[in-house]
Order: structure tokens, then sequence, then C-alpha cells
């Protein structure tokens, strides 16, 4: 093992798939002589060149449109986008062609691009820089949607993404970039769709995914000094959901909250507790309850971000709920 | 408001030529001629039997703007690409698709072209290139980009031709991709289909500029307007643009000036023009152009003619039998070819 920065671990995963095939490239603002906006394009231009490593103009619907038009033609693109939030732009050709081109085509066409970035909220960036996208890209058939936690699920599963064969949505954040942790060393790939048990657990399992993670596992020690056990199950892929891993693990703790960065309505909470409520109502001995963002826009003020966001405190009150314990 | 006629062709070349002056051959002429009365005839035939609500959805008709993609097909080469919006009917047939798959797909038959999840706005056929039939205005126009960017990485010098309306123009998505195919020097071709009327809203209800040709200059792309009822005037502005891409000179931008005889789809009153503006476009028709060439050239008997003639209706009558025949898909089959990953795990709650 090794130990090596978020931001390292997504270049490892493109450098090396680039290495192995000539078709993968990335594009996007600022990757190639800036050496990307957060650094995890950094080196690539020096050793890609410029016809592998290429910086676009600020116009997210185009250069996305012309990325999916090249993988219609044999390439493999990486699009970087220097946050979600920017991809609004884009959404079009996300949505519209990339989802679509397979079925459309009666299998004719298809789309093997990996569209990438930062993804959620990363501190006083007010409401416009700061959504999580996970539902809204789950939504749509024809998508495969990934958000890694660690630097080592983060290297396995863009490896996974690239060379995957439909387009894959791929959802960082600009406050894990910096992140460390452990990666094994040499080549590996994590499948997708494969949710991963993060702490083992008896009597409650947290389900969640992306950065958000950290406070679950804030919440976990806390409780646990006070006797209660906690099984974090980290989703790693919200399309599709490993819904057999969350089952069996209510099935064994019989309670379940689930922690997410976003909104409530239409959620990917929502989703999991009525898949639980659907799949695994006989093993409930309490409601599903969930710990999300505010249902308001993100705002700018340290106040109103404290009161916005998931945190220690609320996923502890939630998990006690579930055990029917003050 | 009342309509008034668009930018006029050049009128030079839809008179009879004699032989002496003509700058295709006799094979051209009839190419032309075969293709562009198989796309009428398929297009007359499509309308209908909508009206007869044989099959459901869009229908847009292609009728008048035939030599568009005769002139195009005929001035590109077999191993260039091509891509247009959701007027995609012609487009295939000038690549030589059977039209039985083309009236299958409107039927929404298995059999047909996308298996009958594409409809008429979403044909597609891989074996000659010819990458859909988009139903989103202007998402075509970068995706045709994305094509030629391939043919560039890959180091050929095939040439990605697409096609656009006149209302596509006023998208974000043409100036965002204009701006970076020439940064890029990107081998495209984006032809304008230009009718003048974007569903019914003309151009010049909507833009300041006029020209469209004129579009081009923002990017110092090379630029004109090009007399799209003429099947000449366009394989001669196509392969001269398409010489360009294959050169490593970058994208070309031709402002076809063209006219749909029908509506804008099969449900549009046509009143935002006159039948006057309708008449005029009617008698420079480029597949009697084409006919009177052949015939003034004696480069058919009239014998040969009605051969070719025949030939058309039967190709087009049996691609209804075709339709009509052919089974629709299967619920099976709403599962397969949305993801190339085998055993998909969809949702299913029934």
């Amino acid at each position: 093992m090794k130990t090596v920065q978020f931001r390292e671990a997504l270049r490892e995963a493109m450098s090396e798939e680039m290495r192995r095939d000539e078709n993968v490239f990335l594009l996007g603002e600022e990757v190639a002589e800036y050496n990307g906006a957060y650094k995890v394009s950094q080196g690539m231009l020096d050793e890609f060149g410029a016809k592998r490593v290429i910086d676009t103009p600020i116009a997210e619907l185009g250069f996305t449109g012309i990325a999916v038009g090249a993988s219609m033609n044999g390439l493999r693109p990486i699009v970087e986008f220097m946050t979600w939030n920017f991809a609004i732009l884009a959404a079009d050709q996300i949505i519209n062609s990339a989802a679509k081109m397979l079925q459309m085509s009666g299998g004719q066409y298809h789309c093997p691009i990996v569209f990438r970035g930062g993804n959620g909220t990363a501190g006083q960036l007010a409401a416009t820089h700061s959504q999580s996208f996970e539902a809204f890209y789950a939504h749509v058939p024809g998508l495969k949607v990934i958000t890694p936690s660690n630097p080592a699920d983060a290297k396995g599963l863009l490896k996974a993404a690239i060379r995957d064969e439909d387009p894959v949505v791929f959802l960082e954040s600009e406050k894990m970039y910096g992140d460390k942790g452990e990666i094994p060393e040499g080549e590996y790939i994590i499948p997708i769709g494969v949710a991963d048990i993060k702490r083992k657990g008896k009597d409650v399992t947290i389900i969640t995914f992306g950065k958000i993670i950290k406070v679950a596992h804030e919440a976990a020690a806390v409780l646990e000094k006070e006797g209660i056990s906690c099984e974090i199950i980290d989703l790693r892929t919200i399309r599709p959901i490993d819904y057999p891993a969350v089952v069996e693990s209510i099935k064994k703790t019989n309670r379940c909250v689930v922690l997410e960065e976003s909104w409530p309505l239409a959620s990917i909470s929502s989703e999991i507790a009525y898949h639980v409520q659907r799949y695994a109502f006989d093993y409930l001995d309490a409601p599903v309850m969930r710990v999300t963002q505010t249902d308001t826009p993100f705002a700018f003020s340290p106040t109103l971000i404290d009161e916005a966001l998931p945190n220690v405190e609320r996923l502890v009150k939630a998990v006690k709920a579930t055990l029917y314990r003050n | 408001m009342t309509a008034k006629s668009a930018p006029k062709p050049r009128k030079t070349t839809v008179k009879s030529t004699s032989k002496s002056t003509l700058k295709f051959p006799k094979e051209t002429y009839v190419k032309w001629y075969k293709d562009m009365l198989l796309m009428r005839k398929f297009e007359e035939k499509a309308g209908q039997l909508y009206i007869q609500q044989k099959f459901g959805g869009f229908c847009h008709l292609y009728i008048g703007q035939e030599a568009v993609v005769a002139g195009t097909v005929s001035g590109s080469r077999p191993t260039d690409f091509h891509m247009t919006a959701y007027r995609d009917h012609a487009h295939p047939i000038g690549l030589g698709t059977d039209p039985r798959v083309l009236m299958a797909e409107l039927y929404g038959r298995s059999t047909g072209c996308s298996k009958g999840k594409g409809g008429s706005m979403h044909f597609f056929d891989k074996s000659r290139n010819f990458m859909g039939g988009h139903g989103i205005v202007g998402a075509q126009i970068a995706m045709g980009a994305g094509v030629g960017f391939a043919e560039k990485y890959k180091g050929t010098d095939n040439v990605a031709f697409v096609s656009m309306g006149d209302g596509a123009v006023r998208q974000g998505a043409l100036h965002e991709t204009f701006n970076m195919a020439m940064v890029w020097k990107l081998p495209v071709v984006f032809i304008i289909e230009n009718n003048n009327y974007a569903m019914g809203t003309s151009v010049e209800r909507t833009t300041n500029v006029q020209d469209l040709s004129k579009i081009g200059a923002s990017y110092e792309m090379p630029a004109q307007s090009v007399n799209g009822m003429s099947p000449e005037a366009v394989h001669e502005a196509i392969e001269m643009a398409a010489t360009r891409a294959r050169k490593g000179e970058g994208p070309t931008l031709l402002d076809i000036r063209t006219y749909r005889y029908k509506g804008h789809s099969m449900s549009d009153p046509q009143k935002y023009r006159t039948k006057e503006e309708v008449a005029e476009y009617q008698a420079q028709d480029p597949i009697e152009h084409c006919l009177n060439v052949i015939k003034e050239n004696k480069f058919l008997s009239e014998k040969e003619i009605k051969e070719i003639q025949d030939w058309v209706n039967q190709e087009v009558a049996e691609s209804v039998e075709f339709a009509e025949n052919s089974p629709y898909p299967e619920a099976h089959e709403l599962y397969e070819d949305v993801y190339k990953t085998e055993g998909y795990p969809f949702i299913v709650e029934y």
C-alpha cells in the first residue's frame, strides 16, 4: 500500500488508462497548461501532450457535445468539469445525447465517456456552487453514477469508469482532493455497482456515499462510546445502487439511517427508504430515518452553512431514534 | 405579420443546360434523379400514411429540400460521416439505406433502422456512417464536430458533415462549437438547410443577421451561401469545403438556401407564408431539373426513365408492405440497448 492524495489517485487512474489505450483523452477547462483547476491533471500535459490533454474554452455545452460525438466515433473521452454546477449547461448533451444514444440508435452507437468533476458543497461558495447531483443523474436510465469517498475507491472506480462502454457520471469533491489515503500498489479495478461496508456493526445501518461519509464515521465513534454499534455502508455507485448490500445489512441490524449531503425531496435517501420498506419491511424494528441538507438553497454565511449541512449531532440523534433512545 | 419571400437562390443553374456546358456526367444526373425521386416519393407516402394514422409521433418531411442531400452525398466520400437533426428521412435514403427499414422505423417496428426505438426523428444507419437523426435542435452541431474531432485524432482525412435547420443557428451550441471547431481546425462541414422558417418563425423575425453565411465571420470560418435547389451547386460547395477539411484547414459553413414545400410537421397550417412563395420554389424543383437535363441530353430513353420511376414506386410500395408486415418490438426489448453492460440490474417493480 502507499499513501496518496485523492487528486493523485484520480490522476493515476487517468494516466494508467491513457497509457493503456491511445483512444482515451482528457479535455476540460484548465486541464492542460494550468495543470488543472484543482491540480488533478498536474503533469499530464507533459506526459501525454496537447493532443490528448486538451484545454477548452469556457463552453460546457459545446465541449461536452464534441466529446459525446467523439465517443460515438471510437474515442473514449474523459470530460472534466471544474464543478458539476457548471455542467448544468452541458446537461442536454449528458442527458439527451449520451444517455440515450445506444437506445435511440437501436444499439448501433454508444458513448463510452466519463464526465467527472467536483460535486457538492465546498465551503463558502453560496448557492450556485454548492450543489450535489447524484439524484439528478441517477434518475436517468442510460447513465451510470459514481461517488467515491476515499482515494482507493476513487482510483479503482475511475479506472472502471474509463473502461466502461456506457456513459459514466463521476462525482468528486473539491473538499476531498487533498484528502490522503492508502491505495494498493499496482493495478486494480473496483467494479461499478458494488457497495462497500466501511465499518462493520450490528445495531444500526448507516447508508451513505461521498465525502459526507466522514460525518458517519465520527458519529459511529461517538455512538460506540455509548454502546451503540453502527454499520456504515458506502454505496460508492449511485446508479445502479447495490440494493442487495443494503437489504443484507438491514436484515442484520434491523435499523436504518440514510445520510446524504444533498436535499431531501426526490433524493437518494428517499429512494433507499422506499426500497428498504418494500424489500426489508419484515426486518425493520423502527422507521427508516434520514439526515440530509436542509430543504433550502445553500447560503454563504458560516452560521447558515452550519444550519444547512448534516452533522454528527443530527446523525447521532437519528441513529438513537431508530433505537428509541434519547 | 405577413411572410416575405425567402432569400433568393441563384437561378442560373435550374434552367435547361446544354450538353457542352454540363459539369457533371450522365451517371451523376441519373443518380441524383433516382435518389431524389426516391426521397420525394418516400416522403409523399409517409405523409399520406401519417394522415391515415398508420403511425404516430412527429413527422417532418424533406420534400423540396432533396438537392441538399443529393449534392452532399455526391460531393462526399463513402468513408465520411453524416449527422442531422430530426428532419432526417432523406439523408439515409441518399446514403443508400434500404427504405424498408426506414419505413419500418416510422411504423415503430422492430425491423426498423433503430429497432422501433427512435421513430421518425431518430434514424440511424451505422453501415452507411449515418449517425442520426437527433431530436434536440442544435445538439447535433456539437456532436457532429466531435465526430470530426475523432477522425482528426485518428489521423484520417475523413470529414463529418453536420446538417441543421436555419432555426438551429440561434442555439448557443452552434456558437460554442464553431469557436472550438475553428480553434482546433476540425474536419467538419456545417450545413445549414436554410428553408427560411424555423417551424413558423422566419429568419428575419429572429435575427438582425439575415444572411446566415455571415455567422462564420465571427469565428473567421470560411462561409458561403449556396443555391440549395441545385444539386450541382450543392455538390461543388460540399466538395470545396471537404477538400479544405481533408487538408487540415478546418471547418466550413455552408448556408444552403432551400425550401420545404410542405409544413414544418404534419400539423402545420402554414399561415406564415404565401402560396405564391411556395410556387416560386416549386418552379425550381431539383427533381424536375435533373429530369430535364436527362431528357435534353438524351442521357436516358423514355423507357429507361419510366423504369426508374417504376422502380422508385415499387421500392416505396414494398417499404410500406415490409413495415406493415413487420412485428412490433416485444416487451423485453425495452430493456435492451439501454446499457452495453450485460445484465444491468434495472429496477423492476412488477
